[in-house]
């Protein structure tokens, strides 16, 4: 069911992980696959439970909608489920799907021969989420330790765990994570701006190439990272932050209960200065 | 130099990679050399509703040690009952202690000089060892003002003080000056080169943060409006300027420093001004505040011409209190322990004799 004619030759057979041929079809212009099945299964699941939590609660505002994790007492075990355990439950569908949507991304760069650069760079995604809502939480010694799900409370819940530590800006991953996120959107910036003015010309002006790429930033800095480079550079900068950021909130308990600020007092006691 | 060597493990990427994380992980280590380590498994307190992030996350490690710095001394003597003759029958020049029998008096003098005099000192710390009601040593005025203050706050601050009160030991913990005090910062230069702000100071009592290192003189001593929060999220609704915000952010890090929780202990920061929103710790930190303002104008500043001048700071101002002075890193000063209710001596026109330490709702269990 190609949606363009040459289309279906892409549509290699194999390369599966699990089950075969069972689920080896395209649906629409979606390849579908085991975990095509199990992603709609957790998704469905957890959407439907996230929408039976609201029903429990007070609100029907979107904004204010929201699943929170059980009462710290509960420890690592199960809460009910009107008291968390439906956090509970959500968390494994979202985990759950968002595995299986990887996995899948890993079926179809196996079909096409390709590396698998797309799903890893997915999964550093999943690994802060994960971070998040269970090493951190194992770490602590309580599901309660999660974040709530819902669009304001997930903020409220970030900005008090921020102030458990007094000022989260000088949390040392933090602003590494943070100087990441503007590096990776600066250099996308570089870049997009970069192809346009050269790739997208004006009516009229010829479409120039990677000479006219590389010697503009030759002019300007005296170097070029080059075409392959940049989305080296990309990658590595955009999951950095990813990274990094998951690297701040684990730390931030589990190997340091005071203010931030503090931390820095090795700093301050350099025999360079003190 | 063959293909082989470049790939020797000592110099190659592992190394190298090795060498990176070392150096990342370090300063973790560092920092927290003196201390115990902050590593799982810790302790951890809820304290609003679930999923909030309204928690306090503490290392049992470091609530062993504070469990053993806020040890109370026993008293030397048990409570003395309240007849023979009355104090100002025997002694002089009593201005502060007329109601207590002589035993009574003697027995808080025997106990000041435990809590607060040098031991090879004693009495003569404050007395004239010829003449004990003469007031020729500096210490002795500043004591008598003292236990007026001590007694006062007894009386009048149950609002912050509760069923716990205060006794010199609060603060002093044995040492003439107490450990934790607080002189006016020198204003930064009015020069453009080296204006600072009154920041970039590093101290403990402020978690070594850039804030202004002063706030204590605004809000401590003076009374300016700590609340500056904005009461809408729009344009054209913030009064105060991001200097005030900080200088009131800087005196919130010191309570939490002070009583060794976080924000989050009186605050949800969803919107720190609103009360219906905060703990009910909030409540007791709020007399706290006008209590330590009292302290300062009321007892420490008219003291400023009876401290020699070695004993004020760099702008010959007297030493004053914050909140680090008695909490001393617990939320509750010797970990709630009751024991004004042993020097009754102290209690000024409350009473003290059955009531224990906190209440549940003012309490947050540490160690």
């Amino acid at each position: 069911m190609a949606l363009l004619s040459f289309e279906r030759k892409y549509r290699v057979r194999g390369g599966t992980l699990v089950g075969g041929d069972l689920f080896d079809f395209w649906f629409g212009p979606f390849y579908v696959g085991f975990f095509g099945i199990t992603t709609l299964f957790f998704t469905a699941l957890g959407t439907a439970l996230i929408v039976y939590g609201a029903a429990l609660g007070p609100t029907w505002n979107l904004w204010q909608i929201s699943i929170a994790p059980p009462d710290l007492e509960y420890g690592l075990g199960l809460a009910p489920l009107k008291e968390g355990g439906l956090w509970q439950v959500i968390t494994i569908c979202a985990i759950g799907s968002f595995v299986s949507w990887a996995l899948r991304e890993v079926e179809i760069c196996r079909k096409l021969g390709i590396g698998y650069h797309v799903p890893i760079a997915f999964g550093f995604a999943i690994f802060a989420y994960v971070t998040l809502v269970v090493f951190r939480p194992l770490l602590l010694g309580a599901w309660g330790h999660g974040f709530p799900y819902g669009i304001i409370s997930h903020l409220d819940w970030v900005s008090n765990v921020g102030y458990q530590y007094l000022h989260f800006h000088y949390n040392p991953a933090h602003m590494i994570a943070v100087s990441f996120f503007f590096a990776t959107t600066f250099a996308l910036a570089l870049h997009g701006s970069l192809i346009l003015s050269s790739t997208n010309p004006r009516k009229g002006e010829p479409v120039k190439t990677a000479e006219h790429e590389n010697t503009f930033f030759r002019d300007v800095m005296g170097y070029s990272i080059g075409p392959l480079g940049i989305h080296r550079l990309g990658l590595f900068l955009a999951l950095s932050a990813g990274f990094w950021s998951a690297v701040c909130i684990v730390i931030s308990g589990p190997f340091w209960t005071r203010g931030w600020p503090e931390f820095w007092d090795w700093w301050l006691k350099l025999p360079v200065w003190s | 130099m063959s293909f082989k060597d470049k790939r020797n493990p000592v110099s190659g990427r592992w190394a190298r990679t090795t060498g990176l994380i070392t150096m990342l992980i370090l300063p973790l280590g560092l920092a927290a050399c003196n201390d115990p380590v902050d590593v799982p498994p810790l302790d951890s307190q809820q304290i609003g509703y679930r999923g909030t992030g309204m928690e306090q996350v503490s290392n049992p490690g470091l609530d062993a040690l504070l469990v053993k710095l806020n040890e109370v001394p026993p008293p030397i003597y048990d409570p003395v009952p309240a007849d023979g003759p009355m104090a100002t029958e025997i002694y002089q020049n009593i201005q502060v202690l007329g109601d207590l029998t002589a035993d009574q008096f003697d027995r808080l003098m025997a106990h000041i000089t435990e809590w607060v005099a040098p031991p090879e000192q004693g009495c003569n710390y404050c007395h004239n060892p010829e003449n004990l009601a003469d007031d020729s040593v500096y210490t002795k005025v500043v004591a008598r003002s003292m236990i007026s203050m001590t007694r006062q706050i007894n009386s009048d601050w149950g609002d912050h003080v509760v069923q716990t009160g205060v006794t010199c030991y609060s603060c002093h913990r044995g040492a003439p000056v107490p450990a934790n005090i607080w002189f006016a910062a020198p204003p930064p230069t009015t020069k453009m080169v080296g204006w600072d702000g009154g920041q970039n100071h590093p101290v403990e009592a402020i978690n070594y943060s850039s804030l202004p290192v002063d706030p204590f003189s605004a809000y401590l001593l003076n009374d300016e409006a700590i609340r500056i929060a904005a009461p809408k999220a729009l344009p054209g609704a913030h009064d105060a300027p991001i200097q005030q915000t900080e200088k009131t952010y800087a005196l919130m890090i010191h309570m939490s420093q002070s009583l060794g929780v976080n924000c989050t202990f009186c605050h949800n920061s969803r919107s720190f001004g609103d009360w219906t929103q905060s703990p009910p710790q909030r409540t007791p930190a709020w007399h706290g505040i006008r209590m330590t303002r009292m302290i300062n104008q009321d007892h420490l500043k008219p003291l400023t011409d009876v401290f020699p001048e070695n004993r004020l700071g760099p702008l010959g101002d007297v030493a004053k209190v914050n909140c680090s002075t008695c909490h001393q890193g617990v939320n509750k000063p010797l970990l709630g322990a009751p024991m004004l209710r042993d020097h009754p001596e102290l209690w000024g026109t409350a009473d003290f004799s059955q009531k224990a330490s906190g209440t549940a709702a003012l309490t947050f269990e540490q160690p």
